[in-house]
């Protein structure tokens, strides 16, 4: 009789399922237009981002890498290490399938970056807007990406494309937040410095606020591609490819050397990204 | 000052700016807060019944053209609220602020940035200076926003940075520069744009007492050179009375006394203002040591002539002040001179002027009067044991007697 103090009543039940599946049926049926053209325009994107990658030869990008990281960290060992680490992708045999990924990467920062910023800055003039919007970013980071890979495949099909859509669901939310922190955090004089000198908000923000929150909003960059690289291998759950479905047909078929290779390759290109990306910034900083 | 003795100020002066009434206060219920004061309940009071802060309450007061007004009072006596009324960075709560006659608030979006633009600067006490950017594009940040074409607002801004004294550091980065020198930047900036009306937020508390001391004078000179109006905020009496010609004292939010410094002193409204100023010590005030400045070329008997003739070309002046090795004075190297030692006419010993007078740095500035204007340089300065400690020019002599 008293059942329902020890457990968890029966009698009442909220199916959510349903309807989430009926909601997601009726945008299929009836938003295709408006999906095949976001489908249309990221690919689009990924092609022209791919041409662009492919056509650099693995000589150059490695020289670029040698230099880029000597620029960044004025130190030539350290500069030598990275570019023999990136060698050691193509000596593995993965050359071209970590430019699959790189251009999945980078396709996916970049539409993090183009959202991501204006969103951060909206929210950071806002208080209300940004109570209306942190909730979503919440969800967005915490929620477990296998969930909207789902709905993702079924409005958007298999392939390059929807793993772009996750990896931005996933990678842009530290964008928005870093932007909103950065440009928050500016010292209050400084901006009462700008407005009393009669700066209007559009000369308050680009030349006040962006600048001096740049070295946040930089972090926020980096966090982004970090955050982009680990998905790497969950969005090849949807097809994407690359060094993610290396690993994955790893796993179905139980090579372990295949899986690890692809691993430690994705590992090289994190640390070479995130180094490459902190020492612009660190520079930019003095 | 009773409101007719204020009528009667503004028709024989001329007031570049007024306030009337200001009331500001920070919180919600504006109007229940209202209603307690009216019932002469305390601004802690209101703070307790209602949550609203009663920042400045019903004050007025006029800023004569070309003159220096202090705001002086406690910390979260008002000050800053006050001033950054006076550019509308806030807005108040009641009453009116009139420059050249015309109520400020009543101004459209464009006629408020021009008034920004044009008619008043800001000078902050943490500098509030754009480290991204070097001196140079920070001095030139407010005639960018006014849209001045590149060549016109850098050559303004060189003026400007030669100004402060500052020539040589236009390309240098925010971070690597001293309080003093911020500050010098933050002036140069304000400047730049040729405002009326400089509004200055406690702009030396930040930096350390003898730079502070060359600050304040060089405000003074800066401000006989360019006759600019000043509202200048402070907590530190001292300062208020070396630089105001008029002062206002406030105590919570209100103001107790505005008045010329010597009627002030001599007429305090009240007990509070009366115990402020004698908090001041007002010897000290007009001590010579409050006005001295470090030479730009104090060079010691074994750097010899050419050193002091390169550094005398370098900071453009005619004269070295020369001290032996213990930093005891040994007389003042005029340039014709040094040059004379250079060519071999006279031994360095000989070229030196040692009958110039000097004086004491506890001595009262007005004693100096007499022995400044016998003196063919800037007189040099020793403390009790004899020491050098820094020169007094005839400016800052005169400029302390106002
Ligand atoms: N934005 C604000 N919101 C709420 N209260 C404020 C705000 N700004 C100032 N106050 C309050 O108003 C009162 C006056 O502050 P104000 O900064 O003008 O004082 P001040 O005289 O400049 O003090 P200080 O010497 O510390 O700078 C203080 O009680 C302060 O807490
Ligand atoms: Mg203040």
């Amino acid at each position: 009789m008293f059942e329902w103090v020890t457990e968890f009543p029966k009698g009442i039940y909220l199916d959510i399922k349903k309807p989430i599946d009926q909601a997601i049926e009726y945008m299929m049926n009836n938003w295709g237009a408006f999906f095949d053209g976001i489908s249309m325009f990221l690919r689009q994107i990924l092609l022209w981002v791919q041409t662009v990658i492919n056509s650099i030869p693995w000589w150059l990008m490695i020289l670029a890498v040698l230099i880029g990281a000597w620029r960044a960290t004025r130190n030539p060992l350290r500069a030598l290490m990275y570019a023999a680490m990136l060698f050691f992708i193509g000596l593995i045999g993965l050359w071209s399938l970590m430019y699959t990924t790189l251009s999945i990467i980078i396709t996916s920062v970049f539409i993090s970056l183009v959202l991501g910023f204006p969103l951060g800055i909206l929210i950071s003039f806002s208080d209300r807007f940004g109570r209306f919007v942190r909730p979503i970013l919440d969800t967005m980071q915490t929620m477990p990406s296998f969930v909207y890979l789902i709905p993702a495949v079924m409005l958007l099909g298999l392939g390059n494309v929807p793993a772009v859509i996750a990896t931005v669901i996933y990678s842009m939310p530290p964008m928005v937040r870093m932007t909103n922190l950065g440009i928050r955090s500016v010292d209050r004089e400084i901006v009462e410095a700008s407005k009393a000198f009669g700066a209007t908000r559009w000369q308050l923000l680009v030349k006040a606020l962006i600048p001096q929150a740049m070295p946040t909003i930089m972090a926020g960059v980096n966090q982004t591609i970090m955050m982009a690289i680990a998905m790497v291998v969950t969005s090849s759950m949807i097809g994407a490819r690359g060094l993610g479905s290396e690993v994955l047909t790893g796993i179905n078929r139980l090579e372990s050397g295949r899986g690890f290779a692809a691993g430690i390759a994705i590992v090289i290109m994190a640390v070479l990204i995130d180094r490459l990306t902190q020492g612009a910034y660190n520079k930019k900083e003095m | 000052m009773t409101p007719d003795t204020i009528q009667a100020m503004v028709e024989t002066k001329d007031i570049i700016l007024s306030v009337r009434n200001l009331t500001m206060m920070f919180g919600r219920k504006k109007q229940q807060a209202a209603q307690l004061r009216a019932e002469q309940k305390s601004k802690e009071e209101i703070l307790k019944e209602t949550g609203v802060t009663l920042a400045v309450d019903n004050i007025s007061f006029d800023v004569e053209r070309g003159k220096i007004h202090t705001l002086i009072g406690l910390s979260g006596s008002g000050k800053s609220t006050v001033v950054r009324c006076l550019n509308l960075l806030l807005t108040p709560t009641k009453g009116k602020i009139l420059f050249e006659g015309k109520d400020i608030q009543t101004f459209n979006a464009q006629q408020l940035l021009n008034y920004r633009r044009k008619n008043v600067s800001m000078v902050f006490q943490s500098f509030g200076l754009l480290t991204h950017r070097n001196v140079l594009d920070n001095v030139a940040y407010g005639l960018e926003i006014r849209g001045v074409k590149k060549k016109d607002r850098i050559d303004r801004a060189m003026e400007m940075i030669e100004m402060v004294n500052l020539k040589g550091w236009e390309n240098k980065s925010i971070d690597s520069l001293s309080g003093g020198m911020r500050q010098r930047v933050g002036i140069a900036r304000a400047l730049a744009n040729n405002p009326d009306i400089l509004l200055m937020d406690e702009p030396f508390s930040a930096l350390d007492p003898l730079v502070r001391q060359d600050m304040q004078f060089e405000l003074l000179s800066i401000q006989e050179k360019l006759n600019k109006t000043v509202v200048f905020i402070t907590h530190d009496i001292n300062e208020a009375f070396k630089l105001g010609n008029t002062i206002s004292i406030m105590r919570d939010g209100r103001i107790v006394q505005t008045d010329v410094p010597e009627e002030m002193t001599s007429n305090p409204a009240d007990e509070y203002v009366s115990d402020f100023i004698n908090s001041a010590d007002k010897a000290q005030v007009y001590q010579v040591k409050s006005f001295m400045q470090t030479p730009s070329c104090l060079v010691s008997l074994q750097d010899g002539a050419n050193t002091a003739l390169a550094l005398m070309r370098i900071h453009n002046v005619s004269s070295a002040y020369v001290v032996d090795n213990k930093m005891n004075f040994v007389g003042v190297l005029p340039l014709d001179a040094a040059f004379q030692v250079r060519e071999g006419k006279l031994s360095f010993k000989e070229a030196l002027v040692n009958d110039t007078p000097t004086a004491k740095q506890d001595m009262q500035i007005s004693d100096l009067i007499p022995i400044a204007s016998q003196s063919r340089f800037p007189i040099a300065v020793l403390n009790d044991d004899g020491k050098f400690v820094g020169i007094i020019s005839k400016a800052a002599i005169l400029t302390s007697l106002k």
